[in-house]
């Protein structure tokens, strides 16, 4: 194994585990918030992927894409964060165990 | 000599990423994440990206994460003894068992996927790789649409933020 440079697989392991730690954070949280940010986890990892191939690869493309991928990121915050105070008038908590205006 | 820088960053940013599940407050979450975003800041430096490390900390660490502190804040949330513990819901053991063998199961498999292909090391990249000239470049020829189709996504996106956290009184 070279030592000058990381192999690509090393940057793909580590999104890998990212992702993951991101998914647990998702389903095992109930603070609203702390969900949101298991998310932002989660969109991170996938760039560090992007960068990688895009690397590999030697294009820009990957780059451009984790672009896009940050303004998305941005927009679903700003619009997330937005329901989660409006949810907060209806009722004062962000556990999401307690959301269930939705059932009938 | 990048593999020593790696290993280190990558350490931390699973550390971070760790703290940002395993904490009780959300501050200290959102403390944590900050930490994991400037790890991948570095990490996305050592890939020779130097736009986009530029641009994580300057939208994640400093925009979205002042969002977050500022919702935080805004709420006012306290520990409240049990609600946010590192715990397994109520009446769900089960579904938690489920859920982590879901994302066992998910990481194994990419593991496995992963090591199937041969990524060798990459090419060495030109001299002027990921640098803001190179990606300015790409994105305002070939991406120029999907970029100015962005720009709307952010404009309704405030709109939308402006909309749902109205006061109802008008």
């Amino acid at each position: 194994m070279n030592l000058e440079i990381v192999p690509t697989t090393h940057y793909l392991f580590l999104s890998a585990i990212l992702f993951v730690i991101g998914v647990t954070g998702v389903l095992i949280k109930r603070n609203a918030i702390v969900v949101f940010m298991s998310i932002e986890i989660m969109l991170n990892a996938v760039n560090i992927s992007l960068i990688a191939f895009d690397r590999y690869l030697n294009l820009h493309d990957g780059q451009v894409f984790s672009f896009m991928v940050m303004c998305v990121a941005a927009a679903e915050v700003s619009v997330g964060l937005a329901i989660i105070i409006s949810l907060f008038r209806n009722k004062p908590t962000t556990n999401l165990d307690e959301f269930n205006i939705m059932k009938s | 000599m990048e593999l020593l820088i790696f290993y280190p960053l990558a350490g931390l940013c699973i550390v971070f990423a760790l703290g940002v599940i395993i904490n009780n407050s959300p501050v200290n979450s959102a403390m944590s994440l900050i930490g994991m975003m400037l790890g991948l800041a570095g990490i996305f430096i050592l890939q020779q990206a130097h736009f986009i490390a530029v641009l994580q900390i300057i939208i994640y660490a400093g925009a979205i994460m002042v969002l977050f502190m500022f919702v935080i804040m805004l709420l006012n949330l306290k520990d409240k003894g049990e609600d946010d513990k590192w715990k397994s819901r109520d009446r769900n053991i089960l579904m938690n068992f489920l859920g982590g063998l879901l994302a066992l199961g998910v990481l194994y498999k990419i593991i496995d996927t992963i090591n199937a292909d041969d990524f060798s090391s990459p090419a060495i990249p030109p001299e002027t790789f990921g640098t803001v000239r190179e990606v300015g470049t790409i994105l305002f020829t070939e991406f120029v649409l999907p970029f100015e189709v962005a720009s709307v996504l952010l404009l309704v996106a405030m709109i939308g933020a402006v909309v749902l956290a109205k006061s109802k009184v008008d």
